[in-house]
């Protein structure tokens, strides 16, 4: 059975419709990597998995139960939408680590205050996510002490605290120094191997093609394409999506 | 008169300018937080009056205003107010909340929606949110512009002169009734102590939040 199973999802801000009815499925384990160029609706697609905003129509079902479904959400309690969004993390662009916490406590605030077990095991849990993300040197240092890059990976190891069923990442390297994009990819490699179920919107083809099991393409609000990494870069159907591709290796050459 | 006597008289009289001071920090900072919240309410007529009556505060002079509070009860509902201080005090803390409530709102407002974000698919509640991530980022960015203010209400207590509230100013007044000037102007020595001591504490508190950028 699949662990993500979106059906029509649709989205409209005013009169503007950014997603016109999106369906897709994720099994467990794979690494789903949205690409397309900006405008196309893959943050929004994201943000309303997270529910940072609702579709307006559509369902989302993790692992065969209903999570999200356009017709009731509206019956739903402050309480639900919160249990029934931590089935999902997100890593955003921008990191938005909380300033006046230490590498540490950015990552044991949200067990914490969730009860997720007592100090001792959190604590434990977040220096083995710190390790993970290979900063075992900055436990205590504050986020204005930190490169991009390593903010980036504590945002990483916060949202992996509350282990959710999928984990997303909004453009995670584009407010990034290039010479420091590098270090996040690798982290986002090493969760792969990790068995985590991810979904990743980025630029990065290169890193797409390498990390995923499955690639959309949007455009305009749609799935214009959706297949394996050779089927999407090598053997494009869809001649925007020949284009999108297109105009990326022009601009790397 | 000695300078002692003197310095006991004007203490007795600045002791009225720190319990008007005191008492209106106590007051106008919870007032200040209501009105900022009215400010920012989605209800737009409860946000518009709010505004309005912000103008009106900020837009006419704290000295009109005292003498509003302390003669209009008498004038319009024939219910002459007979406690001076009360009546100062009144009229501090209403002027002093409407500004604080737009210190308070600028610095809500420039929070980041991420951090609101980053919070909310954490699956933590609008109350953890606002007190746990939020509201330290708040008061580091309010604590230069409120301890501006404050410096200020500290002097604006001899405003309260005008309706005859017995604080340092008048009775300095008093000495100079009888031909003694120097006292009026030892008055100031009072105020920039009390001042300078401010000056130290905020600073304190600023270097204490230094510690992270927001």
């Amino acid at each position: 059975m699949s662990v993500l199973e979106v059906k029509n999802i649709k989205k409209s801000f005013g009169k503007t419709e950014v997603l016109k009815g999106l369906s897709f499925s994720l099994e467990k384990g794979e690494v789903l990597s949205i690409i397309g160029s900006s405008g196309s609706g893959k943050t929004t697609l994201l943000r309303c998995l997270n529910f940072l905003e609702f579709a307006d129509e559509g369902t989302i079902s993790v692992d065969g139960k209903i999570i999200f479904d356009s017709a009731s959400h509206k019956n739903l309690s402050e309480t639900e939408i919160r249990d029934n969004r931590l089935h999902f993390g997100l890593v955003f662009q921008s990191f938005n680590l909380f300033p006046q916490y230490n590498v540490l406590q950015n990552i044991t605030l949200a067990p914490t205050l969730l009860k997720r077990g007592s100090e001792e095991k959190i604590k434990k849990l977040a220096l083995s996510l710190i390790e993970r993300v290979g900063l075992s040197d900055k436990v205590e240092n504050y986020p204005c002490e930190l490169s991009g890059g390593q903010q980036q990976r504590v945002a990483i190891a916060r949202a992996l605290a509350l282990n959710p069923d999928i984990l997303c990442f909004d453009e995670p390297t584009s407010a990034l120094d290039p010479e420091l994009t590098g270090e996040v990819l690798k982290v986002i490699k090493d969760l792969k191997s990790g068995d985590s179920t991810m979904i990743v919107v980025t630029h990065e083809m290169e890193f797409a093609r390498n990390i995923s099991d499955k690639v959309i393409f949007m455009a305009d609000g749609v799935i214009e394409e959706i297949g394996t990494p050779d089927e999407v870069f090598l053997n494009p159907k869809s001649p925007k999506t020949k284009s999108f591709l297109k105009k990326d290796i022009e601009l790397v050459d | 008169m000695s300078f002692q006597q003197v310095t006991i008289s004007l203490l007795g009289g600045f002791a009225e300018n720190c319990r008007l001071f005191f008492e209106t920090l106590l007051f106008s900072i919870p007032l200040g937080l209501l009105i900022c919240f009215g400010s920012m309410s989605k209800f737009k007529p409860l946000s518009y009056l709010v505004k309005t009556f912000v103008w009106i505060i900020r837009g006419t002079p704290l000295m009109l205003q005292l003498f509003v509070v302390f003669y209009v009860p008498g004038l319009v509902f024939g219910i002459p107010m007979r406690n001076r201080m009360l009546a100062a005090l009144v009229a501090f803390v209403i002027n002093y909340a409407c500004y604080f409530s737009e210190i308070f709102r600028g610095g809500i407002q420039s929070i980041q929606k991420g951090q609101y974000e980053a919070g909310q698919v954490l699956g933590l509640t609008k109350i953890q949110i606002f007190f746990k991530i939020v509201l330290l980022q708040v008061i580091k960015r309010i604590v230069p512009p409120m301890s501006n203010e404050i410096i200020t209400l500290v002097k604006d207590t001899s405003l309260a002169r005008v309706i005859a509230v017995g604080e340092i100013l008048m009775c300095a007044e008093r000495f100079a009734g009888k031909g003694l000037i120097w006292p009026l102007f030892y008055t100031g020595v009072f105020f920039l102590l009390f001042s300078g001591l401010l000056t130290l504490l905020f600073g304190f508190i600023e270097k204490k939040l230094s510690y992270f950028k927001s």
